[in-house]
């Protein structure tokens, strides 16, 4: 007994433990972002402008509701780190000659912030740091506006800003080829010909001001600067990706445990109801000396809480520290200053009642049919077991069942609730090993298909301002350029009805063939002449169709206001976008031919002279590298998903033996006898044995493709409540998931089935025979 | 039958049998030196109070334990001493086993219940002859709940026979029941002996069942204390308790 009450407090502790685990996580990287946030004086509100005169700071801080601003200098450079051949682009940000701004300030890992200097400073963000070893008083050389500069590295430090860092025009982090330096204002504005003009501003809204409304005064005062719009945090990159995160962490906070709980409800129902028709003669006896049904029923239920309390202690203990090592894993994501760790002690309480619940619901028929029970009824033993021919011998009567095997059949079908349940048990605990490992191949394919299907280009390179496309030309006749295309892009925002959204509005070559744009299916979708194309999430958002009229407000250059038809809806995985032909939008930009993105094919050998070339040629901000990008993204995910999976596959296997062990168990307690006549019979300890472990087996081939199944579904339901506008996740189950998934649950019943088989061997059989059934 | 079982040689044969249960601190001694024989194709009833080493003594002969010390042989098989695996073996292919509480398997048919034995033995018998033989032919399709406890005796001799055992051991197989029932089942058990030829033990505490044995040995402290022949094999049905 004593290992069937450990097996289900273990099944209470995976519930316990991966609770926690989430809301740890999910409580330290709330709390440590909020403070973050707080002492950093993070924005409420950003705009970026083409250029605006330092004195119209003035006129954007008295604004009602502005309660700090910070006005900014930001510009891109190139950077060549010594013995680093591949191009690197860097985020730059200015600090004012004071130092800290009043708005985003900045966390000091090392070092200090960049002071006006004639040798240029910069203090860089500790991803940039981490990966190319930098350290203070470390220089490198960069590319600001065309002009070459020494930067001397005098701080490492870190922004509520970037917390989650990503490259412009990316979608995975790249620690090594993209980076954020600030540099003093004075040097910045110098480098880049903003003198006396800045071209951001971050500000801080009053509380309960309305933010919105702060919004639409910045746009009405910018506009003319060639303001790109103001937007609201919840709009800000690095906030959304975290806040997805912390959804996720929420979800998982209470769709596991749910399961866990549920699972642990059964198996004290199960085994309780099992012990107590074992010691139905000790019940009658204290019942006959008087003890209440109250005191019997308190007297299990003591049993019961305890063996609650020792899943929550393990849950607690485990959770805790799992929570903490995924926490520092999270670290390698987040940019944080440091990670606070924290936990509610409010969810502690609730968890503990959550537990004690739990196990009080699970044995609560067993317990109060066992106070029920009138003492001359308990004295007498139970009746013998009922049985009846199955329906599988009915309707295959041709097939000859061995008398074990009808056994096995007959006793499945006996107590046919608890065999679904079992059943149900074992399909959760795959349910729960193909969830946890869905999402690997999700995002492989998610990610393989935006780079091998969608965007084939090796290298993309942004250019500061559009150009005429026959500067492609000369670009093409470059050593190592295979092939090129070029693209126009510009930041609109699309109007349908009350609904708005920002987005990037792109004009691709109708005869493109380096990115394209793809349907569900993923199949190409050609580009119509004239009219959007929209992703189906971003569709959905404005809600419009195929046909529908949207407005397009350009949110650069001459700012035109266009209407333009939706003529497709397209389907990707990362990000979401508008998408027409380049003609068309330059038609519509009335710019005359331009673009200002150049995808480009390269000859492996000669890749490095091309980046080199590129980082040399002025009027190109930054470059992407599409091999770079995906072995730096799956090197971290794997690393992160292997952890995550063997946490997930363990708690599965957790689930998997608590069912497995306990089935067998109560299986050889309740057919010990039966088993021993068959031994006394003549049948080998192998031949009983397959008796116990054949049961098991049928519920495992029931239990696994159910629970393949089950992870199909739930991994649907997963995916749809994280679809997000930066990535929707396919679902993609492939055989390997499936194959782990089994594996994992029948490695569990290979445990259980032997300790049942080792139990088996122990069974004596002549005491066995003097028992009564 | 019984007047030439002397000249045969023995089925089973004894020598300085002992059994010592260690139970909690205190030593058992339930047997203490048995010498026996038992010969082809005779009833013998064993006699004993309860606690005087009866089943214990069937036990070894069934396989089923271990003696301490001396020696236990059927035919050329010495069972001192033998493997788990051996005694597993020689069960199933020697040995009929009819029990006190009838030891059936409740979820298969009395049907189903013989032919577990009968799908692993060597030469079995019909499983339908196995029951007819023991008046059950209309109740072949019973599970064991939907049977009397005569019945299901009687299902378990059937069990015990229907493998053409060389030897059938009975540990109290009346003790469960009234005494008209009872003697339902002893008549099975006459009758399997006379038409197999099994050799049958049958023990009891019930001295009047002795009256239908070819030899009556009787076992007290762990010993044998007696034992007389009789003349002519009584009738079950004449019994009466």
């Amino acid at each position: 007994m004593r290992g069937q009450l450990l097996a289900i407090a273990l099944v209470i502790a995976g519930g316990v433990a991966v609770c926690l685990l989430s809301l740890v996580n999910y409580t330290s990287l709330s709390a440590t972002r909020e403070q973050y946030y707080q002492e950093h004086q993070f924005a409420d509100v950003f705009v970026s402008v083409k250029r605006a005169p330092r004195q119209l700071v003035q006129q954007a801080a008295s604004l009602p509701g502005v309660a700090r601003l910070a006005s900014r200098v930001e510009g891109t450079a190139k950077l060549t780190l010594p013995d680093y051949p591949e191009p690197v682009s860097a985020h730059l940000v200015s600090v004012p000659p004071t130092g800290q701004p009043r708005v985003n300030q900045l966390f000091l890992r090392e070092g200090r912030l960049p002071a006006p200097s004639h040798a240029p400073e910069v203090s860089i963000i500790g991803s940039f740091a981490d990966a190319h070893q930098l350290r203070l008083d470390d220089t490198f050389s960069a590319i600001i506006n065309g002009r070459k500069q020494t930067l001397k590295v005098v701080g490492i430090v870190e922004s509520p800003e970037f917390i989650y860092v990503i490259p412009p025009g990316g979608m995975l982090p790249d620690y090594q080829r993209f980076g954020v330096l600030w540099l003093n204002q004075e040097t910045l504005a110098a480098a880049m010909d903003m003198r006396g003009a800045f071209n951001s501003l971050v500000l801080q809204v009053t509380p309960g001001h309305s933010i919105e409304d702060v919004i639409d005064q910045l746009d009405r005062l910018l506009a003319r600067y060639g303001s790109t719009g103001a937007f609201a945090r919840h709009d800000q990159f690095s906030h959304q990706f975290l806040s997805d995160e912390l959804e996720q962490l929420k979800a998982m906070a209470v769709i596991f445990p749910a399961i866990f709980m549920g699972v642990a409800m059964f198996l004290l129902n199960v085994v309780i109801t099992r012990l107590i028709n074992t010691q139905r003669e000790i019940v009658a006896i204290l019942k006959a000396f008087g003890y209440s049904n109250w005191q019997i029923g308190w007297h299990y239920s003591q049993m019961v809480l305890a063996i609650a309390l020792t899943g929550l202690a393990i849950g607690c203990f485990s959770g805790l520290w799992l929570g903490h090592e995924l926490g520092e894993l999270y670290m390698d994501y987040y940019r944080f200053p440091s990670l606070l760790f924290r936990i509610d002690p409010q969810w502690l309480v609730l968890l503990t009642l959550i537990s004690l619940a739990v196990a009080l619901l699970g044995g609560w028929r067993s317990i109060r049919s066992a106070a029920a029970l009138p003492p001359a009824e308990a004295m007498r033993p139970e009746g013998p077991a009922r049985y009846h021919i199955t329906p599988p011998e009915q309707l295959l009567p041709w097939i000859r069942f061995r008398q074990p095997s009808r056994m096995i059949v007959r006793q499945l079908s006996r107590k046919p609730g608890r065999t679904t349940l079992s059943v149900f048990g074992i399909a959760m605990a795959t349910a729960i090993v193909v969830v946890g490992n869905f999402q690997f191949s999700s995002v492989s394919l998610m990610v393989h298909t935006q780079f091998a299907r969608v965007q084939k280009q090796d290298l993309t390179a942004t250019l500061t301002d559009p150009v005429n496309p026959s500067a492609l030309f000369n670009m093409a006749r470059q050593n190592g350029v295979r092939y090129v295309e070029g693209r126009r892009s510009a930041p609109v925002e699309l109007v349908h009805e009350h609904r708005r959204w920002r987005t990037v509005l792109t004009g691709m070559p109708p005869d493109a063939h380096l990115q394209f744009v793809v349907d569900r299916n993923l199949e190409n979708v050609s580009l119509p002449p004239a009219g959007l194309l929209l992703t189906d999430f971003l569709a959905e958002s404005l809600g419009v169709r195929t046909g529908d009229s949207v407005q397009v407000q350009v949110l650069e250059g001459k700012r035109p206001v266009l209407t333009l038809v939706v003529a497709g809806i397209t389907s990707e995985f990362l990000g979401v976008g508008a998408y027409m032909n380049l003609n068309a939008m330059n038609r519509a930009l009335r710019e005359g031919p331009r673009v200002n993105q150049v995808l480009m094919n390269l000859v492996p050998e000669q890749s490095n002279t091309v980046y080199q070339s590129l980082r040399d040629t002025p009027g190109i901000m930054a470059t992407n590298l599409r091999q770079a990008m995906l072995d730096s993204f799956f090197e971290t995910l794997a690393r992160t998903f292997l952890t995550y999976t063997s946490i997930i596959s363990l708690l599965g296997g957790i689930i998997a033996f608590g069912v497995i062990y306990n089935t067998a168990r109560i299986s050889l307690a309740e057919r010990g006898r039966d088993l021993a006549s068959l031994r006394v019979l003549g049948y080998s300890h192998n031949e009983v044995a397959h008796i116990l472990l054949g049961e098991l087996a049928i519920l495992l081939l029931l239990g696994i493709p159910l629970g393949w199944a089950t992870g199909f579904g739930l991994a649907g339901l997963v995916v749809t409540a994280l679809q997000t506008e930066l990535y929707r996740v396919p679902v993609v189950v492939t055989g390997k998931t499936l194959a782990l998934a089994a594996s994992v649950v029948v490695l569990s019943a290979l445990i259980s089935g032997f300790i049942t088989w080792w139990r088996l061997r122990r069974l004596d059989l002549v005491a066995v025979l003097k028992t009564r059934e | 039958m019984a007047s030439d079982a002397h000249q045969k040689t023995p089925v089973f044969q004894t020598t300085g049998l002992t059994k010592t249960y260690h139970q909690g601190e205190v030593d058992v001694h339930a047997l203490r030196g048995v010498d026996l024989a038992l010969y082809p194709g005779e009833l013998v009833v064993m006699l004993g109070a309860s606690g005087s080493g009866k089943s214990t003594l069937l036990n070894i002969l069934g396989g089923l334990d271990i003696p301490s010390s001396g020696q236990v042989r059927y035919q050329d098989i010495e069972l001192s001493g033998a493997s788990d695996r051996d005694l597993t073996r020689y069960r199933r292919d020697y040995v009929g086993f009819v029990f006190q509480f009838y030891n059936l398997i409740p979820s298969l048919t009395a049907r189903e219940n013989v032919i577990a034995v009968t799908e692993i033995a060597r030469d079995p018998m019909a499983p339908e002859d196995a029951l007819d033989m023991v008046g059950l032919a209309s109740r072949m399709d019973h599970f064991p709940a939907q049977l009397s406890g005569g019945e299901q005796q009687r299902v378990a001799i059937a069990r015990a026979i229907s493998k053409r055992p060389q030897v059938l051991l009975c540990d109290e197989p009346t003790g469960a029941l009234d005494s008209a029932t009872g003697i339902l089942v002893l008549v099975a058990l006459e009758r399997a002996n006379r038409e197999t030829g099994t050799t049958t033990v049958i023990i009891t505490h019930n001295a009047s069942i002795a009256r239908m044995a070819d030899r009556v040995i009787t076992l007290s402290d762990g010993v044998i204390s007696g034992e007389h022949r009789n003349a002519v094999r009584q009738n079950p049905r004449t019994l009466s308790w």
